[in-house]
């Protein structure tokens, strides 16, 4: 039965602008292709049912939870982690604002977090706090109670819309 | 991961054809694989029994939303996103508008399906209800060719339906235009957000001179398929909106259902809360 | 102009935002094998017969028995009962009975699936009720961990005199931590080289103590390194024990580093939980509404094993009559034994149930004494001076009116309150209530003692200083407020202080990362040991006042240069005139106390009877905040997982196992089921803390459940008295009452 055989799909996408070729099993996880794969370990894995938005990445400009994704999906798609946001050294505006306005307690969210934050933004560059708050219901957070990681959003969109464009 | 991953096979064709053709070669073999955001849920928790699917998602055949004078077809890999953003769907089939932003967040929006949501068959899914209230028709297609069918009687028990091995959904069509009157579509899931639902509601009426000309009641989750209250319905046709109609339709209602208790909810507390709303909906409380 | 105060950004902020940040699966060594799990099936039984599955590979897997264990096969806590593996008998679902490891992870995964345990079932209880029948012993003789009566005054002669009585009853359920990281360890450990563990916790010095113990090895064979964790919440107190010693036993036997990392169902099954608490109340009052007497009984469900109970038990004992002066009190508690997976620390510790129980109660009394709620407490708020229940003198100068006047006036409450007892039209019922509490910082009693904690600070040849402390940041924000407070004791700015990283190779044990100590204890020491070596430097003559960052730094190098190493250590050692009596369960239970009052103003849809939580005020008098962010994060986050207690997580039993191990079932709040949560504090500064600050870190889980509790008997008329208040609840309440 198991121990050997599953077909291995070899598949080509970009990830973080970069090219990249994974060799896996089709109903492999991206998010596990992603972190042992491509030793790309910022995506997370906080539920394995896609409830809790740590392992969400952006796929096609689109968010969606990895965990839930198979590797066959993610054939000739286009996907940003965490590690693809900052560009160099210099922050995103997002990233930034959870620093200052104190938007990662534990951190084991964040990543999506933002991932997710930086999704509204680009869809709705002047959201109200509900907005925040509806965009980020499949990020679940544990420490913060929100407060924080709402100010955050709203601070990083005021800033991107006073900063020039990247 | 629950899951002996390598054991599991996708396949990817490149067009519908050859995906009903591998259906009709090898029969009961393989099954359909949308967005993936049940099937994945249950290949993790190690509670998904069959092993060979094959992937629709990237099927151009499949994602489209087409209006004509007489309809609105939406493609059965259309996306809820897909479903929720367009400006026609919200404007003459509102519910399903909702319907689809209360599925999941965003994340679980951007992958999910409609004709996923619908093949699925939990009674507790959220677009089902709300394509009852508005009479969808499902056109169904194999290698053998096409059939059109009405959504309502596709459910056959739960998690059965009225759909062979070799067969797929191809469009979910809403006729149009629209039928006018009030509509309220509520679901009462476990929390806010990114929650399934302990009783769903989709209800239509049109009224002439204060009186019922036609209903649609749909309920969710309170039996073992989406289900249409028929009863309510007749109850209220032709009667005006009186206090002693609500209540007839609501002991109507109470035939239509059979909730249980489960670890979400107790079949009691959606018994009531069906009523509720079907009294909300009724009343124009909303 | 100082760091203490500021709100300086998190230390490791950066690494956390990039992704960079490394938690224990983040990281895989070569060889390394993954291990996994075997548990048992049912409640309780004796074990007939392990049965493999042919169609797996076994001779590829390393397999741990408790016949592999070279020390002693029970976890070190407080009563060693709990064993790392079954031998012969289970006592709840879920215990652990073997270990497998293998290199692939599917595998893996497969075969813990195909071995199958055959019990022979042994009568199983579930209920507190249950439990102390003790029809069937499942612990000890009678099913009872821990016991403790406090007693004050003489309650039983009081309620003859008692101008009204008024008795009640109050549960409240389990609640699972749900950190968003699961449990997991690394663990390299071979007969000659010793047991190394790096993983997710809160205590590495826990850990250190117990694999000590598991492999019979001396303190300096065994090394525990805590890296970044992703929440803990007391989930991550003593329960890492266990994963840590099951890596280190397959690592052992198999030669290899082995990685352990639980996936969510397994986290929720098996691991720890908040204990389920019953609390029956008997008050007595005076003609004029103040509290004559308090009879108090709480019992709290440890599940099958003591972990911590005795001292959960201890820490809801004491808060059970709370912010309250009364001249006669009793409170009898404790602590019994069902066929559950044990449940053990979870922020608040016991001080949630029991003052859940009290704050409902009281609105309770106030309404059968014909006053309101806050009348009532003005009556019996405990002033500077008087003693509580256990005997412990008042001397913060604590104005507990002030505060509720305070808490008043940011949420509108008067006015609400009035507005919202008139008749509401619609289906919306909408109510405010409150609750006044306070919470004890610290190891109870001589607690700190016993831990006798101690930490040091080091300067480096180039000039940097570095604290080193057992207390690890699992975003509460240890490593930025240690950072703070070093800096400003040392007189220097905060980019010349490190936080080492706390691994018991090179750090002292400064004690657990737990009870709300690590800002009021440690930091005090930290604070200590900074000036004490300042101290040094300036006496020495190397420095001289005053001085800037790059002179400390040159001052430091100048002295190791010409007379050695330069560094400075602090041990804790109790306040002057506290006393405590463990007997007697009499004296001063804590240093200190931060002291609350939290308003929720709530919408019971009465269609569905979902309760929303609309706005939520949190006044607590804090001493200091360190760092003005991180503390308002603290109590921004308790107050959202105490809400989640209140209405929505609820633990579904079954047979004893958990039957909604899912975080699509167990309902934890979005980020649309939170209100704006508003934090306001007072600073009365607490001699013995550090720039006078008191310990917070679970004081914000006691107030939300009885203020929204409060608050929904306020909207509906429907007395409430348990949590989670899930809707189905309040409807079988309100469709009673019609």
């Amino acid at each position: 039965m198991k121990k050997e055989g599953g077909r291995v799909i070899h598949i080509a996408c970009r990830v973080n602008a970069v090219e990249a070729e994974i060799d896996g099993h089709p109903m492999e996880r991206l998010l596990d292709a992603l972190r042992i794969r491509l030793r790309l370990t910022g995506t997370k894995e906080g539920c394995g049912e896609g409830e809790c938005g740590a392992c969400a990445v952006l796929m096609d400009g689109r968010l969606v939870n990895s965990c839930l994704v198979p590797l066959a999906h993610a054939a000739g798609a286009s996907i940003t982690t965490i590690e693809g946001v900052a560009a160099d050294d210099r922050l995103h505006a997002v990233q930034e604002a959870f620093i200052a306005q104190g938007g990662a307690q534990c951190g084991i969210c964040t990543p999506g977090m933002i991932l997710a934050a930086i999704d509204l933004l680009e869809r709705t560059p002047d959201p109200s706090p509900d907005d925040v708050r509806r965009a980020l219901a499949g990020n679940l957070c544990r420490c913060t109670g929100f407060g924080r990681i709402v100010d955050a959003v709203l601070q990083a969109c005021r800033r991107t819309s006073e900063a020039p464009p990247r | 991961m629950r899951s002996y991953v390598p054991s599991f096979e996708l396949r990817s064709p490149a067009t519908l054809a050859e995906a009903l053709d591998l259906f009709a070669r090898e029969p009961g073999r393989w099954r359909p694989f949308a967005g993936g955001t049940d099937l994945m849920v249950l290949l993790e928790a190690g509670r998904l029994e069959h092993r060979d699917y094959v992937s629709l998602w990237h099927l151009p055949e499949l994602r489209f939303i087409e209006i004509d004078e007489t309809s609105l077809a939406i493609g059965a890999t259309t996306t809820y996103t897909d479903v929720l953003r367009h400006e026609a769907i919200g404007r003459e089939f509102p519910m399903l508008g909702l319907a689809a932003a209360e599925t999941g967040g965003v994340a679980t929006q951007n992958r999910g399906t409609l004709a996923g949501n619908i093949a699925n068959g939990s009674p507790a899914a959220d677009t089902p209800p709300a394509l009852l209230a508005y009479d969808a028709e499902l056109e169904i297609v194999s290698a053998r060719g096409v059939r059109r069918v009405p959504y309502e009687g596709f459910h056959t028990g739960y998690k059965q339906m009225d759909l062979a091995p070799d067969e797929l959904i191809r469009a979910i069509r809403l006729r149009r235009p629209p039928h006018p009157g009030r509509q309220l579509y509520r679901k009462v899931g476990t929390r806010r957000a990114q929650a399934i639902s302990k009783v769903c509601f989709a209800g239509r009426l049109t009224l002439v001179d204060g009186t019922v000309e036609d209903a649609r009641i749909a309920l969710g989750s309170v039996a073992p398929t989406v289900v249409r209250a028929r009863l309510a319905e007749a109850v209220l046709r032709g009667r005006r909106l009186d206090s002693g109609t609500v209540a007839d339709a609501r002991r109507a209602l109470a035939g239509a259902i059979a909730p249980i208790d489960d670890a979400r909810s107790t079949a009691s507390y959606r018994s009531r809360v069906a009523g509720n709303l079907l009294e909300e909906f009724l009343t124009g409380a909303t | 102009m100082g760091a203490v105060g500021e709100s300086v950004p998190r230390r490791e902020g950066r690494s956390k935002v990039t992704g960079q940040a490394r938690y224990v699966d983040d990281v895989a060594l070569p060889g390394m094998l993954y291990g996994a799990t075997i548990r048992s099936p049912a409640a309780r039984g004796l074990i007939r017969r392990i049965e493999y599955d042919p169609s797996i590979p076994w001779d590829e897997f390393t397999m741990v028995s408790a016949a592999d264990i070279p020390g002693v096969n029970r976890v070190a806590l407080i009563r060693d009962d709990q064993p790392y593996l079954a031998e012969h008998q289970v006592n709840h679902p879920e215990e652990p009975i073997l270990l497998i490891a293998h290199p692939d992870r599917y595998l893996l995964e497969e075969a813990r699936r195909q071995v199958r345990i055959h019990l022979d079932p042994l009568p199983a209880i579930f209920t507190i009720d249950e439990a102390l029948a003790a029809r069937e012993a499942i612990w000890g003789t009678d099913n009872v961990f821990a016991r403790y009566t406090v007693a004050k005054g003489d309650v039983d002669a009081a309620w003859g005199e008692a101008h009204l009585i008024v008795d009640g009853e109050y549960e409240t359920g389990a609640q699972e931590q749900l950190y968003i990281e699961p449990n997991g360890m690394l663990a390299v450990a071979t007969p000659t080289d010793g047991v190394t563990i790096w993983g997710s916790m809160q205590c590495p010095y826990y850990v250190h103590q117990a694999l000590k113990a598991l492999f019979g090895l001396p303190d300096e064979r065994v090394r525990v390194v805590h890296m970044e964790t992703g929440g803990g919440f007391g989930g991550k107190e003593e329960y890492p024990s266990v994963i840590a010693g099951h890596a280190a036993l397959l690592a052992w036997k198999s030669g290899r580093p082995v990685k352990v990392i639980y996936d969510r169902a397994e986290d929720m099954a098996a691991t720890t939980k908040r204990h389920p608490s019953r609390t029956r109340h008997r008050t007595a009052l005076t003609r004029d509404g103040r509290l004559l007497a308090m009879d108090i009984e709480f019992v709290i469900d440890g599940g099958a094993y003591c972990t911590l109970s005795p001292v959960v038990l201890s820490r809801g004992t004491i808060h059970a009559p709370g912010p309250y002066s009364c001249p006669n009190v009793r409170v009898r508690a404790s602590a019994v034994a069902t066929n559950a997976p044990p449940h053990g620390a979870f922020r608040g510790f016991g001080a949630p149930q029991s003052l859940f129980a009290l704050e409902r109660h009281m609105d309770r009394v106030a309404e059968a004494a014909g006053l309101s709620p806050a009348e009532f407490r003005r009556r019996n708020f405990i002033r500077p001076g008087e003693t509580s229940a256990v005997g412990q003198v008042i001397r913060d100068p604590v104005d507990m009116t002030a505060l509720l006047e305070r808490a008043f006036e940011l949420s509108g409450y008067h006015q609400k309150r009035a507005e919202f007892s008139r008749p509401q039209p619609g289906p919306i019922r909408k109510g405010i209530g409150f609750a006044a509490f306070m919470h004890g910082a610290g190891f109870t009693g001589s607690g700190e003692d016993h831990l006798a904690s101690v930490v040091r600070v080091e300067a480096t040849a180039d000039g940097r200083l570095c604290v080193l402390s057992s207390n690890t940041e699992i975003g509460q924000g240890t490593n930025t407020i240690l950072a703070q407070i070093a800096a400003d004791a040392a007189g220097v700015p905060m980019d010349i202080i490190e936080i080492v990283p706390p691994d018991t190779a090179h750090v002292p044990n400064s004690g657990p990362t737990v009870a709300s100590r690590t800002c009021m204890v440690v930091g005090s020491l930290v604070e200590s040991a900074a000036r004490s070596l300042r101290s040094t430097l300036l006496t020495s003559g190397a420095l001289a006042e005053p001085y800037s960052g790059a002179d400390f730094r040159r001052a430091c190098s100048t002295y190791i240069e010409q007379s050695g190493p330069l560094s400075a250590s602090a041990r804790y050692r109790a306040p002057e005139g506290l006393q405590w009596d463990d007997e007697r369960y009499q004296g001063d239970a804590y240093g200190t106390y931060a002291w609350a009052v939290y308003v929720a103003e709530v919408s019971v849809d009465t269609t569905t009877c979902e309760v929303r939580v609309d706005d939520f005020v949190a006044v607590q008098e804090i001493g200091k905040a360190i760092n003005p962010v991180l503390a308002t994060g603290q109590i921004e986050g308790g107050v959202a997982q105490a809400i989640g207690w209140a209405l929505s997580e609820r633990v579904v039993w079954r047979e004893g196992r958990m039957a909604n191990a899912q975080m699509t079932n167990y309902i934890m709040p979005t980020s649309m089921d939170l209100p704006p949560i508003r934090v306001h504090f007072v600073e009365q500064p607490y001699a013995r803390g550090p720039a006078g600050a008191k310990g917070i870190g679970e004081l914000p889980m006691d107030g939300p459940a009885p203020a929204i509790l409060n608050a929904v008997a306020h909207a509906t008329g429907v007395d409430v008295r348990a949590v989670p208040l899930v809707p189905e609840e309040l409807m079988a309440g309100m469709t009673k009452e019609e």
